[in-house]
């Protein structure tokens, strides 16, 4: 990644609203073709951090820049894709309608062909004269997603994009994101699910109160558990064991007499790793 | 301005296919059908009359000036409602709804939005109110052979006032809440309107600060100052004690409003534009 400019950069940016104080001398770097999950409880800042960065939003202090232009100006909008938490689109226009509308607002020059292509990479191919208003809530995302990612932004930025989706949903967003990645493309994925941000995000960043409070990558942030061994006498486990040390504990039991009948790894999950960052903060 | 004329596209084709401007069009539709129908019976119950006792009244003048300064009011009145529910949730509203969003974060920036939006609402406001001006027009020369003074001035002072209200109605968009921008945008209508009405009982009174008051309130909402240049455009032409009753006239009072009011009137839709830009640009969504 040297030499290439990120896609999204914040350096200690803080937003007052009032009294309140949203987010607190934040930094964040999101690289080109890096996929970064942001994590924290409802209230946390997360929304205002990615509202920021496209621009709805204005800093207290602090800058952040994407694609090496001032955020929310109109060279980082025209690199941004953006999905909100809570949006709509008129109920009354069709999804090829929406499309063509943001291609022309993201001088756009892709035309049909960038239509049909992202209607069919979020799983809606043959609907683009489906109106709007017909739409499940899980279409309307899928629709959503397709919108942000038109005109080939350097940086997507995805807020919840995830909530109202099916498996199935999932898994062709998750296929998306990969697919982002391979292009270079910087992704920040705000959300809840833990799970989703631990399969595909090459790093983690986990707010609270406005202020970052870990990052790293996921299977850094994820403690080890031990590990588990299944013998005749039942399961043991050697909490301070880690992967290095099973084929020297199963030679030592098998060259006690003890029968193996399998072993396993235990790693903490994601979940674990942000209710510590974040619950654990506030005991 | 592509981006403008882009967005105002985009409103217009929301207005006809929410059906907004099909229901306008039948409920306008309902109005002149109902205005034909009293200027036929009002031109006909004065054939075989003679006007006055010791004052010489035209008859058929006051007729067609009183119905058609009732249709200019009328006009003002649905085109000012046109106006408000077209714009009153463009900003807040909107971006309360999520809709307007993901149009900010385009590259278009928040001005060209709020522009396109005020080409779209002074587009479609405009031609209504000059269309159902004209109509009446037309149904009042068919019931009584009559024919306003000018056409130009009432029907331009319509469409410009609407202007006005447009872009006061964006201003008030971005500051307050659809409902709360709905009443307050009412209500300076309605202070128009009340600032015309006094005027025209101090004209009547000979009360000079009522007429001076009512004067500067017409100015500072100038869709008032040009419905009262509009309505004494229409009637200028009638003389005698027929003009005098006519120039009173029951819905605001005529005035013959200097010509600096066409430059305020667009000045101040600019300045008010300026001013809802502004605010835009400075509204964390």
């Amino acid at each position: 990644m040297a030499g290439m400019t990120s896609a999204l950069s914040a350096r200690g940016l803080s937003k007052r609203y009032g009294s309140t104080t949203a987010l607190s001398a934040v930094d964040l770097e999101v690289g080109a073709g890096e996929l970064v999950g942001l994590l924290g409880p409802n209230g946390a800042g997360k929304s205002t951090l990615v509202k920021i960065a496209c621009g709805l939003v204005r800093p207290s202090g602090g800058t952040a820049e994407v694609a090496g232009a001032a955020a929310g100006s109109r060279a980082a909008r025209a690199a941004t894709g953006y999905l909100a938490e809570l949006f709509r689109f008129p109920g009354w226009s069709s999804a090829e309608e929406v499309l063509a509308l943001h291609q022309r607002l993201a001088r756009s020059a892709g035309g049909a062909s960038e239509r049909g292509e992202l209607l069919e990479r979020v799983g809606l191919a043959g609907e683009g004269g489906r109106r709007v208003e017909t739409m499940s809530k899980g279409m309307q995302q899928r629709l959503g997603i397709a919108q942000a990612l038109i005109g080939a932004p350097r940086l997507v930025l995805l807020d919840e994009p995830t909530s109202a989706l099916d498996p199935g949903g999932r898994r062709t967003v998750r296929d998306l994101l990969l697919g982002l990645r391979e292009r270079g493309v910087g992704v920040l994925l705000n959300s809840h699910l833990l799970s989703e941000i631990e399969l595909v995000c090459d790093r983690v960043v986990i707010i609270d109160g406005g202020r970052v409070v870990t990052e790293g990558r996921p299977q850094d942030l994820t403690a080890p558990g031990g590990v588990e061994i299944e013998t005749a006498e039942g399961v043991r486990h050697l909490p301070d064991a880690g992967r290095e040390d099973v084929p020297r504990i199963v030679r030592e039991l098998v060259a006690a007499g003890t029968e193996v009948y399998g072993v396993r790894v235990v790693s903490g999950t994601l979940e674990d790793a942000y209710l510590e960052a974040v619950v654990g903060r506030d005991r | 301005m592509s981006d403008a004329l882009t967005i105002a596209a985009h409103a217009l084709r929301e207005a006809v296919r929410r059906r907004v401007l099909l229901v306008v069009g039948l409920l306008t539709a309902a109005f002149l059908g109902l205005y034909a129908l009293a200027a036929f019976e009002a031109f006909d119950s004065l054939e075989g009359t003679t006007g006055g006792g010791f004052v010489p009244i035209d008859e058929q003048a006051l007729a067609g000036g009183t119905l058609l300064g009732l249709a200019m009011f009328v006009a003002l009145f649905l085109g000012v409602v046109l106006a408000i529910f077209l714009t009153l949730g463009a900003v807040r509203g909107d971006a309360e709804r999520g809709l307007l969003q993901p149009l900010v974060v385009r590259p278009v920036g928040r001005t060209t939005l709020l522009v396109g939006r005020l080409l779209a609402a002074s587009a479609v406001c405009a031609v209504y109110v000059v269309a159902v001006f004209l109509a009446a027009v037309l149904i009042t020369q068919a019931a009584g052979d009559f024919t306003p003074g000018s056409l130009l001035v009432p029907a331009a002072g319509l469409a410009l006032g609407v202007v006005t209200v447009v872009a006061i109605s964006l201003l008030g968009s971005t500051l307050l809440g659809t409902t709360a921008n709905g009443i307050a945008i009412f209500m300076v209508f309605a202070t128009g309107l009340a600032a015309g009405l006094l005027g025209q009982i101090g004209e009547a009174l000979d009360v000079d600060d009522l007429t001076t008051a009512s004067s500067i309130v017409s100015w500072l909402v100038p869709f008032e100052a040009l419905y009262q240049n509009g309505l004494h455009a229409l009637t200028a032409d009638i003389g005698g004690a027929t003009g005098v009753i006519v120039q009173l006239g029951p819905l605001g009072g005529a005035d013959d409003v200097s010509g600096a009011i066409w430059i305020w009137a667009i000045a101040w839709s600019a300045i008010v534009t300026a001013l809802a830009a502004l605010a835009f640009s400075r509204r964390d969504l």
